[in-house]
């Protein structure tokens, strides 16, 4: 308990952090609002037009005055407006957040429903042409950029069956279960297949490490059966980093999969942050930044936590 | 059943209706259709991104418009005149146009529109456009007049420019124009979820005929191999693309039509004037020798173009082969090169945008290689289009890459550059007594056949005194579905064509 208040108090602390660095970052790139809005035509604007442009978007004053209000209103739960969506950034994130996660979460799952197989069966026939074959497997996963899985299982749906995914609209799974796990299954075949090469590699490392304890040898030498030694005693001690790559992984993803969301024309997290930057949205970008990372923190203390409940013998925030 | 068996048909009936859920096609009266960039906003006088006006344009009307020919035709305004010392223009609006509220349009909602226009606190950068206008009046509900500062024979050209929509009134005074998109156009817009999809409806109503479909659903798909991919599965009826590396598969796909159009902007590689060596003539002129157009146009666009003076509209555009240098002569590059004291060359950087157009990349590569023939070893810089705006604006580079917006007239599409007062003449970095003189006498000329001289001798002295090499014009891409028909492409990329379209 002492070590999860310790946590949360930290929480703000990196959040005023992550909000100065957005601030600057996206202030610091060249080009603002009023030259997203109207390309190289904003040439044309006299200074008295500019600067009532400058005001419509809330850029007129100096960075302080701006990080100023803009915090006060974030401490408020007031992100802003989103000058693209013409709505507070929180309802925009908000509305975008649900299909990012489901998407995370598929992947995540996917992932783990064929790479921890893999990586089992290939730690038990290390050295075997089989384990071969799984790891020149996960190489070519872990080598090829996501974008490009996307873009097969694109050209293959629709030039060798005439069929694609439903792109653009998002239908909510208690909405339609159907018509989103038709929405969202590719796309997250997608990422997961990517991700699946790292489960794979990580859990038959980690499965190699526990097959050589001692435990499992007595447990063997006292006549358990195979399949018990490897998935009752062997697994649950070797699931400490993949569930660190997990987390991590799942993490990155709730920032949305921008690739994948370009490609599939999925309405997700990271597809609206890389157009409100495009777009110079500052209070949507910074919004979005925020968001993501008090996700990214949350979701890494649920790790830790789940590292205690695997294993009893950890103790989080203790010296030994 | 045994347990497997009763599995794997639970699995088989899951795996039917994911991909029956999929696969149904998209033939009904309402368009499909899908575009890779959204429009940024609903306001037609301060939109100028292409892809804002693609949809402001099947919302919005101006007085007039241009047909497919780049001819002046009646929108809201059924006739015009000038007066014959060309200050005043009159129109006549059309009875039977209604908004899209149901309120009829006024001359008065013209004087307000244009009054917005030309108020600075709206931001409207086309304002720079419509400076000749000193007043309006408006001697009735169906009668407007513009009083000009001067002759400004281009005016009515630019009014047919959606910059210049007419919009009610009692919206602008309201402050709901952007937020609410009320035109009188042939749709109207019923939901917009920026960057993900819009729903438009025909408007029953509209003055200018039949809408030939029920609405239009238009999808942002990001990526253009989906675009294409959605086309091939007929999720899509039509689309808008904008690459020409994807266009040209459209032709390869059973059932898809690729419609080619012309347009009138233009591919250039900017020079810097005021930057030493391009301060010299004889430099600027040696570039234009070194460069193959029809090279750069083959191997970066694969021959979707054609090679372009500065002029790019029909009635006025000149023949490449009348214009200095514009076959490639090495020797000449080379002894011009000479002459300027630069017979080893000298090092410079071409900025481009990143996608913007999309085969910037490939035609600084192109061009870094025909250069380095003369010795001018280019260093490309590639930026994020806003990088690049904003670098672009300040004039701060050797040379760039550049895809600029074309006109029908070609005062309103260069004054900005090639003009004394021209507000972008920090990029053009050069002019001219002659540049200048030309264009102010095009401007106030009323008669065609003197106006083409005009502009014949203004394209001719741009293209010798190079400050900039003009490249090619490109096309603009349309597919369709075999069951689509009757739209009409307009060089202007016009999709105001959609308003005519039949799905069977």
């Amino acid at each position: 308990m002492t070590y999860l208040l310790r946590r949360l108090v930290t929480f703000p602390l990196v959040m005023l952090g992550v909000s100065v660095l957005v601030f600057v970052a996206i202030r610091l790139v060249p080009g603002d609002s009023i030259t997203a809005m109207l390309g190289t035509e904003a040439g044309l604007l006299t200074p008295e037009q500019k600067q009532a442009l400058s005001a419509y978007f809330g850029i007129d004053q100096g960075w302080l005055v701006q990080y100023g209000r803009w915090l006060s209103g974030v401490i408020t739960g007031n992100l802003g407006l989103s000058v693209t969506y013409g709505k507070p950034v929180l309802e925009v994130i908000l509305q975008r957040f649900p299909l990012t996660l489901e998407l995370a979460c598929l992947s995540v799952v996917i992932a783990l429903v064929l790479g921890l197989p893999l990586g089992v069966f290939a730690a038990t026939r290390a050295g075997r042409g089989s384990d071969l074959s799984v790891r020149i497997f996960a190489m070519i996963g872990q080598s090829t950029p996501s974008f490009v899985f996307g873009l097969g299982i694109i050209y293959i749906l629709s030039g060798g069956f005439g069929i694609l995914p439903a792109m653009g609209d998002y239908v909510p799974f208690t909405q339609d279960p159907i018509a989103n796990l038709s929405q969202l299954f590719f796309p997250a075949l997608t990422l997961g297949l990517s991700f699946t090469a790292s489960v794979t590699r990580i859990s038959r490392s980690a499965m190699l490490d526990v097959l050589s304890d001692d435990y499992v040898r007595t447990a063997r030498s006292k006549g358990v059966a195979r399949r018990n030694v490897i998935w009752r005693h062997a697994l649950p001690n070797a699931l400490i980093p993949v569930i660190t790559l997990c987390g991590v992984e799942f993490g990155y993803l709730l920032g949305g999969a921008v690739l994948v969301e370009q490609i599939f024309a999925l309405p997700g997290l990271g597809r609206m942050t890389l157009e409100a930057i495009l777009q110079r949205d500052y209070a949507l970008v910074q919004g979005a930044v925020l968001f993501v990372a008090l996700n990214f923190m949350i979701v890494n203390l649920i790790v830790d936590l789940a590292y205690v409940a695997l294993d009893p013998r950890i103790r989080l925030g203790s010296r030994s | 059943m045994t347990m497997i068996a009763r599995k794997w048909l639970a699995c088989a009936a899951i795996a039917g209706s994911l991909l029956t859920a999929t696969a149904a096609p998209g033939f009904a009266a309402t368009l499909k259709m899908a575009w890779a960039q959204d429009a940024t906003g609903l306001d037609p006088h301060k939109q100028t991104a292409f892809s804002s006006i693609r949809l402001l344009e099947l919302i919005y009307e101006p007085l007039v418009r241009l047909d497919g020919d780049l001819k002046v035709v009646p929108a809201l305004a059924k006739e015009w005149t000038f007066s014959p010392d060309a200050k005043t223009l009159t129109f006549k609006l059309d009875p039977a146009a209604k908004f899209h509220n149901g309120a009829a349009v006024t001359s008065a909602d013209v004087k307000a529109s244009f009054e917005r226009i030309l108020d600075q606190a709206t931001g409207a950068a086309a304002r720079a456009n419509y400076l000749s206008i000193a007043s309006i009046d408006t001697p009735d509900a169906a009668t407007v007049v513009f009083n000009l500062s001067q002759p400004d024979v281009p005016l009515l050209t630019a009014m047919g420019s959606i910059n210049a929509a007419i919009v009610p009134a009692s919206e602008i005074t309201s402050g709901k124009i952007g937020t609410a998109a009320v035109g009188s156009g042939p749709f109207k817009l019923e939901s917009w979820e920026p960057n993900q999809k819009e729903v438009l409806k025909a408007n029953a109503e509209w003055a200018g005929g039949k809408v030939g479909i029920d609405g239009i659903d238009i999808n942002v798909l990001p990526d253009e191999n989906a675009i294409l991919a959605a086309l091939r599965a007929k999720k899509v009826d039509f689309a808008l693309l904008n690459d020409p590396l994807v266009a040209t598969l459209v032709p390869k796909v059973a059932g898809l039509t690729l419609n080619r159009k012309p347009v009138l902007s233009y591919h250039a590689l900017q020079l810097n004037a005021s930057r030493k060596p391009m301060t010299e003539l004889a430099v600027r002129q040696a570039i234009s020798c070194a460069i193959d157009r029809q090279d750069v146009l083959d191997t970066a666009l694969l021959g979707e173009g054609e090679v372009t003076g500065p002029l790019t509209m029909p009635l006025y555009r000149s023949d490449p082969n009348s214009l200095f240098c514009y076959k490639k002569d090495l020797e000449k590059a080379k002894k011009l090169m000479a002459d300027a004291g630069l017979k080893d060359g000298f090092s410079a950087t071409v900025i481009a945008a990143t996608g913007e157009p999309p085969t910037a990349a490939a035609e600084a590569q192109v061009i870094q290689s025909q250069l380095k023939e003369i010795g001018i070893n280019l260093d490309i810089k590639m930026m994020e289009l806003n990088v690049y705006v904003d670098t672009w604006l300040k004039g701060d580079f050797d040379m760039a890459i550049a895809l600029n917006g074309g006109r029908a007239d070609p005062y309103t599409m260069y004054n900005r550059y090639w003009t004394k007062a021209g507000n972008l003449q920090k990029v053009a970095h050069y002019i001219d007594d002659t540049l200048d003189d030309l264009m102010q006498k095009g401007r106030v000329e009323t008669d065609v056949a003197k106006r083409k001289e005009i502009f014949a001798a203004f394209d001719k002295h741009l293209a010798e005194v190079s400050p900039w090499i003009w490249l090619y014009t490109g096309y603009s891409y349309t597919a369709q579905q075999q069951n689509v028909e009757n739209f009409v492409a307009t060089p202007d990329g016009s999709l105001f064509g959609l308003s005519k379209v039949t799905v069977k």
